[in-house]
């Protein structure tokens, strides 16, 4: 378990690595300042000595002067380590952020979907800043607390030899109590933190579904399920207050037992005469320092689980891979054709003439799919089978299918969001497996199906599709996308203010915006992900025949639950419960299948 | 709520505990007693080391052993007093958790609808937790930090004047320091929050929408943006640090200087004869001791007005006024017809803005009836009234002749089923959802009822099928499968009277033909509400009452209101042309 941590905190570490100098010297700074307190026992005992001891108030006066002396050296390297650990603690922060978020953005579809925005969120967020705060106290006391322990047990020995063996037996003990308590609460409070997470959750549940539950008349049942849950959080925090409860009181009595001990060897040692009484004190103080600090340390546990923890969290974002690797260059678009489907049964002609077909009429397909299949990770079933699509450049192509019947997938596999489980899409003739990423994705306009802008102006989130469009350009997107009468009527126009995700514009506003933004970059193929559904029938209408200006060559796909979208499509694939029901004209399927025509059939009758 | 109330009702949650809280004072008054008693044998016993030669044995000794005992008895103290603190602090946060979740369930949905679910649920979670750790600061470091320095300038009054007066007169000044640079800092803290804004919400855009920034290779620039924010916020993020973080070695200086003081002015009276040297040396532990607790006392103070604080705003959430309590002798409503009656119905959210007014409608038993209209007009808001998640302001409803405030909410609620078109699901099982309304379903029946809502497919395609669990909210599943399973629920059930929402918003058409289907054999012999917006859901309701602005602005069926060429026909032609 602590080996854990420690592996976690080195792979972390390394983003101190441009702070070095910083992380060296805040230590050795605080050390220093250690060194100084050191100092103070002794000029004490010398006071007690030689000043008390042959009244010489000059002499006080003066290691008094020296008493203040060391506070003050002691206060300037204390700021200095303060300040060198802020920068590098700040340091550390800002390039382990940094790396986080270029980390998260190489991640592919299936791994965020796996691990959910919301903890990627809190993880880069409230743990990162927890992070911080542990290394900036790390840097600041954990090296300090153990130099001053075994500092004042050096500085025994420079009194007594004899004495200092109590030193010696004493520090590990207290080392084995501290750590001991440590390692003993440290997986509890983890699972206290669990026990919070499910009182958390069964709240927020009850918010969000006041009405079913109340329509369901569960309220006792569920406050019976809450007060379990929170009895059982109470009882872990007791169970690891009792023994956090134990480290005061233990330490304190190790420390004064020796410090009863000391006393004892002391007297002996003043009788006969191997050290004055003066260092007697000395050493009682140096004991009493090592009190204080273990106090702080105690704290500074605490401080360190607390990050531990998060750095732990951290660190499993890290790693995740994604599971797609993208190739580096360009490679050879004709290296490829060999590599075809490997898990596609053959079916029906499609499959026969498409491996026949020459490369040439490979390269006048804009999408293929060989035979493809999908299985989302951790799921059961495939949510694609069989998918077997050959789309010329510059048609336009219609799905359509129920709930869940795996549109978007399909879709979503052109841009290579999700890799195919069996089987190979191709681009341009070419697998996308064997694109660039940005060469890939830069033919390709997607419009997905949660419509989402950014902060910032509509000009900001339209040139998201291509950097240095003009306003001309931009103009013309809106105008196709039907957004061009809306965003006149916007006070500033293209520097109109869109709040983040869009949330100062209706639903049927950031769809064409949304749609707007992806024809921007002119893409060789578009894709619209049911981004019209909240479009009246007559913009949707509308929509549809702007597309058809598009130049020629444009392939468009249009995914919609809406017959009378796709119907004017080349070909229209129906697909069910992942597999392809039909693919067509409309003429074609209205006659021949069956899903088909019942979907039609269904939005038609009046 | 003022302080001194909340403070008064956080009194209130401690008296169930006085029994701990008086253990936790005496043995705090132990602890510190027998601390403070610790250095004076110690002066006591290098007193009697004086030099070669010159040491008391018998009296070290019998020293020794006093202190022996002070050790091992302050230990025990200490421990007790921490276990008892802790029972407090922990029982006292549990009893107002649950008094806080207790009364989010009878809460009026008016207050749960008017507050987002963050804000109520970080109430109860991390309020709780910043008063439970004021509380439990403030029962460890108050009471001893302020005996402490009660019982030290006791003592060291009793030993000597002088010297005393050094350490008094020297250690406000860490108070002031403490407070000088808190004060500076403030900005920089602000402005550090300010920067961590913005960076947050940068993170919660772009890695919640990664999707869109992926697919136009929008990346580089995200981060771009964000190392741009990232790096203002190391800037402001260290000034503030390190102009904070000098607290800490300032009042250490303080506290040297009161060490240097109390050394020098000791020394110049043991020089004198005035005190011992062993004195002298408890007088040194003391100097260390006395500064601490006030250090200490000034972050608990600050910690403690936030624990008020914080306990102000559960105490706020756990007083807010409960729905009305059911009257007396309610009656529980039984074998229920489905007759409804609204007569003379006034209702608003919002006092100055009127929405429903003197709204009329009686429906007969099985009876269909359809709400359309645009977009806020009130569709919703009468499903909120029959449901009783809300009250009339005027007027009633009731229900076969009973008024709904006079029944139950129970019996109520048990006579309808509803489907709203927000879905909500709770984590669990896929069953521990269908079953919410008859938990003691059979196996065929919850397959029965899944496979009449065309559920059964889906289902089974998961991974444990109906044991699959889903997360909060339904999780994985897409809106239109969370749902179907909030109709396999009512389907399951299947009372007298139904409230459809915009349930089937979420799914395609032709799936809700086929619930359209079962819905209508569901329907038969029920009263049924409908709320959609495709008219073609609508059109074999008996009742069609088209809303507007609050308002019923014709009723009627499909045939006579298209008929009057009113609204409603506007409606229908609008959605058919093309």
């Amino acid at each position: 378990m602590r080996k854990g941590h420690t592996d976690t905190m080195k792979k972390l570490l390394i983003y101190l690595r441009d702070y070095k100098k910083e992380t060296v010297f805040a230590p050795l700074f605080k050390m220093l300042e250690a060194t100084f307190e050191l100092f103070v026992p002794l000029v004490m005992a010398a006071i007690i000595d030689r000043g008390i001891g042959q009244a010489d108030t000059g002499y006080v006066l003066k290691m008094g002067g020296i008493l203040v002396a060391l506070g003050l050296i002691g206060l300037l390297c204390s700021i200095t380590a303060q300040y060198f650990a802020a920068k590098a603690a700040v340091g550390f922060s800002t390039g382990l952020k940094h790396a986080l978020f270029d980390h998260i953005q190489s991640l592919s579809f299936t791994e965020i979907d796996t691990l959910g925005t919301s903890t990627l969120i809190t993880r880069m967020t409230s743990d990162v800043n927890q992070v911080q705060n542990g290394v900036n106290m790390v840097l600041r006391l954990f090296l300090r607390s153990p130099f001053i322990v075994f500092g004042a047990m050096i500085m025994a020995f420079t009194i007594d030899a004899k004495a200092a063996m109590i030193f010696v037996v004493t520090i590990p003990l207290l080392a084995v109590v501290v750590f001991g308590i440590m390692a003993l609460t440290m997986p509890m409070y983890k699972k206290v933190q669990a026990g919070l997470d499910a009182v958390l959750s069964t709240t927020r549940e009850n918010l969000t579904g006041a009405r079913v539950i109340r329509a369901f008349h569960k309220e006792e049942e569920e406050t019976g399920r809450f007060e379990e849950k929170n009895g059982f959080l109470t009882h872990l925090q007791l169970v690891v207050g009792r023994i956090s409860a134990l480290t005061n009181p233990v330490t304190y009595i190790i420390i004064n037992a020796a410090t009863i001990l000391l006393l004892y060897t002391g007297a002996v040692r003043v009788d006969n005469g191997s050290i004055t009484q003066g260092e007697v004190v000395a050493l009682v103080n140096y004991m009493s320092q090592i009190l204080v600090e273990l106090i702080k340390l105690a704290n500074l546990i605490i401080t360190i689980t607390k990050a531990l923890a998060c750095a732990n969290r951290i660190e499993a974002v890290f790693e995740v891979e994604s599971s797609m690797r993208w190739q580096e260059a360009a490679a050879c678009a004709d290296s490829e054709s060999g590599l075809t489907a490997g898990g596609g049964k053959a079916s029906g002609t499609d499959a026969r003439q498409g491996n026949q077909s020459g490369q040439k009429a490979q390269r006048d397909l804009a999408v293929e799919f060989d035979h493809v299949h999908l299985t989302y990770g951790g799921a059961g079933a495939e949510s694609l089978s069989d998918i077997h699509i050959q789309v010329p450049k510059g048609q336009t192509v219609g799905i359509i299918g129920g709930t869940g019947s795996g549109k978007s997938s399909l879709v979503n596999m052109i841009p290579r969001f999700y890799d195919a489980t069996a089987g190979t899409v191709r681009v341009d003739g070419r697998d996308v497996k064997l694109y660039g990423m940005e060469e890939l994705r830069e033919k390709i306009g997607i419009v997905l199906q949660k419509a989402v802008l950014f902060r910032g102006t509509i000009r900001d989130n339209l040139r998201w599709g291509k950097g240095d469009a003009t306003d001309e350009e931009l103009w013309e997107a809106l105008r196709l996308a039907q957004a061009k009468e809306f965003v006149e009527t916007k006070e500033g126009r293209l520097d109109a203010f869109v709040a983040q995700e869009g949330r100062n514009l209706s639903g049927g506003q950031r769809q064409r915006l949304t749609i707007a933004r992806a024809l921007v970059a002119k893409p060789e193929i578009l894709i619209l992900d049911d981004s019209a559904s909240a479009l009246d029938y007559a913009t949707d209408a509308a929509l549809r025949r702007a597309l058809k200006e598009l130049p020629g060559e444009t392939t468009v796909f249009i995914v919609s639950q809406r017959a009378s979208s796709i119907q004017h499509a080349d070909q229209i694939i129906v697909l069910e419960d992942g597999e392809m029901a039909g693919i067509g004209t409309h003429e074609e399927l209205l006659a021949e299948c069956e899903v088909y025509q019942e979907i039609y059939y269904s939005q038609r009758q009046t | 709520m003022g302080q001194k109330e909340t403070f008064g009702r956080v009194l209130r949650y401690i008296k169930k505990y006085w029994l701990y809280l008086a253990a936790s004072i005496v043995m705090a008054s132990v602890t510190v007693a027998l601390t403070l008693y610790f250095p004076i044998l110690t002066g006591r016993v290098i007193d009697l080391v004086i030099g070669a030669g010159q040491v008391d044995f018998g009296n070290v000794f019998v020293i020794l052993r006093q202190m022996a005992v002070i050790a091992v008895a302050t230990g025990a103290a200490q421990w007790i007093m921490n276990v008892c603190n802790n029972k407090m602090t922990y029982r006292i946060v549990q009893d107002i958790r649950n008094d806080a979740f207790r009364r989010i369930e009878i809460l009026p949905l008016k207050y749960i609808d008017a507050h987002s679910y963050g804000e109520v649920v970080s109430r109860v979670i991390a309020d709780v937790d910043q008063f439970a750790d004021g509380l439990l600061m403030g029962f460890t470091q108050f009471f001893t930090g302020v005996i402490t320095i009660l019982g030290t300038l006791g003592f060291m009054l009793s030993v000597n004047v002088a010297v005393t007066g050094v350490v008094v007169l020297v250690t406000p000044l860490s108070f002031f320091v403490a407070g000088f640079i808190a004060k500076k800092t403030f900005t920089m803290f602000h402005l550090q929050s300010e920067t961590r804004g913005e960076q947050t919400a940068l993170i919660e855009e772009m890695v919640g929408n990664q999707k869109v920034v992926q697919a136009f290779s929008h990346e580089d620039e995200a981060l771009a943006e964000f190392d741009e924010i990232n790096g203002r916020l190391q800037g402001c993020s260290l000034r503030a640090i390190f102009f904070s973080s000098l607290t800490n070695p300032s009042t250490r200086f303080v506290n040297n200087l009161v060490y240097a003081g109390v050394a020098v002015v000791g020394a110049v009276y043991a020089v004198h004869g005035g005190i011992s040297v062993g004195q002298l040396s408890c007088f040194l532990s003391y100097a260390n001791q006395y500064t601490k607790p006030f250090n200490e006392i000034s972050g608990v103070v600050t910690e403690l007005q936030n624990a008020l604080a914080c306990a102000a705003r559960i105490f706020a959430l756990i007083e807010e006024e409960s729905q009305t309590p059911e009257p007396e002798g309610a009656v529980t409503l039984k074998d229920v017809e489905g007759r409804v009656e609204l007569s003379h119905v006034d209702f608003s959210y919002v006092p100055d803005k009127k929405l429903i007014t003197d709204l009329n409608l009686a429906v007969k038993p099985g009876q269909r009836v359809a709400i359309v209209g645009p977009t806020g007009c009130g569709k919703t808001t009468v499903i909120n009234l029959l449901m009783r998640f809300y009250d009339v302001d005027k007027g009633k409803i009731c229900v076969d002749g009973a008024d709904i405030r006079e029944v139950t909410r129970r019996s109520l609620r048990e006579n309808y089923g509803m489907v709203l078109q927000e879905t909500w699901l709770k984590s669990g099982t896929i069953r521990d959802n269908i079953v919410m309304g008859r938990p003691d379903a059979t196996e065929e029946e919850v397959i029965a009822a899944a496979k009449a809502s065309h559920a059964h497919s889906f289902i089974k395609r998961l991974s444990k099928g109906y044991d699959t669990v889903i997360g909060e909210d339904g999780g994985s599943l897409s809106q239109g499968q969370k749902q179907l399973l909030c109709i396999t629920r009512v389907m399951l059930c299947l009372p007298p009277m139904l409230i459809l929402d915009e349930a089937t918003s979420s799914i395609d058409t032709r799936t809700e033909i086929r619930i359209q289907k079962a819905f209508a054999t569901m329907m038969q012999g029920r009263t049924s509400f409908i709320v959609a917006h495709r008219l073609s859901t609508i059109r074999e309701a008996d009742v069609i009452l088209v809303m507007k602005d609050g308002n019923i602005i014709e009723q009627g069926n499909h045939e006579t209101l298209l008929g009057k060429k009113g609204f409603y026909a506007g409606l229908y032609e609008s959605q058919f042309a093309l």
